[in-house]
């Protein structure tokens, strides 16, 4: 094993599912040999909440729907030198993004909300309040993609990305030989 | 007059004359990346998906005759970075969310996507526009927030079934595809209609109902190949 320095990494999940820190694993074998190159810093996957230094690769999963996603997003750009966006969810705003548009009402969120609290067939909720808890993070009038926030320096597609692509993708940065993807392996689905 | 020859990215292609560029180099198994247009149905140049460089000149390979002698660059890096601009503008202007659409995997406008490798971020907000799903049909859905405008269900219905369900109305960006009438339901539609069919409709705007997910994710169209791989094989016959 070489004694260069490893690549620090920090994760977050956004309005995303969390499927794509979970296709993370379909590295399979390979995800050893990868380990031996990276360490975690701030990441779900090691519970540290807060940047302990500055990070060589940040990658962002899901869009941003409230106004955490912003603040944490803002933060990764600011302690990561590449960021990189992973998922349709952080490109273009995925499932959560259906809540813009394709309610198809001039007032989206709140059709949203009142169909999710109030008048959903199987809704039960006595109090008929859309929760409004000063501690929830308040929510955009839209989902935006990672892109519309700060600068994403690359994307990895899919929904959720495939061991492949991930792999690809990862072991081109660290070696800072990532020339894209064989267009083989790109899928959006 | 018999025919004449010229090149495509260096290679001598054979064309009768009349032929457009695309059709002499479908014969020879050149894909020429297309969205509007479609087997069958009479060329339109509407989607400059397909435009090439010939004598220097960006042309559409779908309408532009070929001619004799004629140097045409097809898959050139600066022409596929046109041709992904466009392919991702179209993305920004629908609403494209294929995860949770029922064409992914047979989409045209998705595998394009994928053809010509576009994964880089966008430099443009999404439109996102918000046009009413029309669902009156008995047997087929409309959701225009998926449509490219290619045409080729106003071409199908018009040409080929003989009916005119589709057209264009509007202009300039607010151009957009409707139905010959109030609904769908009050027009001659009917799912067996050739421009209903799966293939006239590259993305998933025209949906014939109780068949989503017939096939599943996986075992699509462009799951395996690229799109433009019908072609290409010819190539190595």
């Amino acid at each position: 094993m070489s004694d260069l320095p490893k690549a620090r990494i920090a994760t977050a999940s956004l309005a995303g599912c969390f499927g794509c820190h979970m296709a993370l694993l379909d590295i399979d074998e390979r995800l050893i040999e990868l380990m031996k190159l990276v360490e975690f810093d701030r990441s779900p996957l090691t519970d540290i909440k807060r940047f302990t230094r500055r990070c060589d690769i940040g990658i962002i999963e899901g869009g941003c729907c409230n106004e955490e996603n912003v603040h944490v997003l803002q933060d990764f750009r600011r302690n990561c030198d590449i960021l990189v966006g992973i998922g349709q969810c952080a490109i273009m705003g995925g499932l959560p993004a259906m809540r813009n548009a394709i309610m198809h009402s001039d007032e989206p969120l709140r059709e949203c909300l009142e169909e999710a609290y109030i008048k959903g067939p199987f809704t039960q909720n006595k109090t008929q309040i859309i929760p409004n808890d000063p501690a929830l993070p308040l929510l955009l009038d839209k989902v935006y993609p990672c892109s519309e926030v700060v600068e994403i320096d690359y994307q990895i597609p899919g929904c959720a990305p495939t061991g492949d692509v991930i792999y690809e993708a990862l072991a081109g940065l660290l070696s800072g030989r990532f020339q894209g993807f064989e267009r083989e392996h790109i899928r959006f689905d | 007059m018999s025919g004449f020859s010229f090149q495509i990215d260096g290679v001598e292609v054979t064309a009768k004359p009349g032929q457009t560029i695309m059709e002499a180099a479908d014969e020879v198994g050149i894909y020429i990346p297309r969205l509007c247009d479609h087997e069958g149905l009479r060329h339109q140049g509407g989607c400059r998906v397909c435009t090439v460089k010939a004598g220097g000149r960006s042309v559409a390979a779908c309408t532009q005759p070929a001619a004799p002698d004629l140097v045409v660059e097809n898959e050139t890096p600066h022409i596929n970075k046109l041709r992904r601009d466009l392919v991702g503008m179209l993305f920004n202007e629908g609403n494209h969310l294929c995860p949770i659409c029922e064409a992914s995997g047979n989409c045209e406008l998705q595998a394009m996507a994928y053809r010509l490798g576009m994964t880089e971020p966008t430099k443009f907000p999404y439109l996102e526009p918000c046009r009413p799903v029309d669902a009156s049909h008995p047997d087929i859905a409309l959701d225009n927030n998926r449509c490219i405008s290619c045409g080729r269900c106003v071409r199908a219905s018009q040409d080929v079934d003989g009916k005119g369900i589709f057209g264009y109305v509007g202009r300039g960006i607010h151009r957009h595809i409707a139905a010959n009438g109030p609904d769908l339901r009050h027009t001659d539609a009917e799912v067996t209609d050739f421009a209903i069919s799966a293939e006239v409709c590259p993305v998933g705007c025209i949906i014939r109902k109780r068949e989503g997910f017939a096939r599943p994710i996986g075992e699509r169209d462009y799951d395996d190949h690229l799109i433009g791989y019908d072609i290409e094989k010819k190539r190595d016959e």
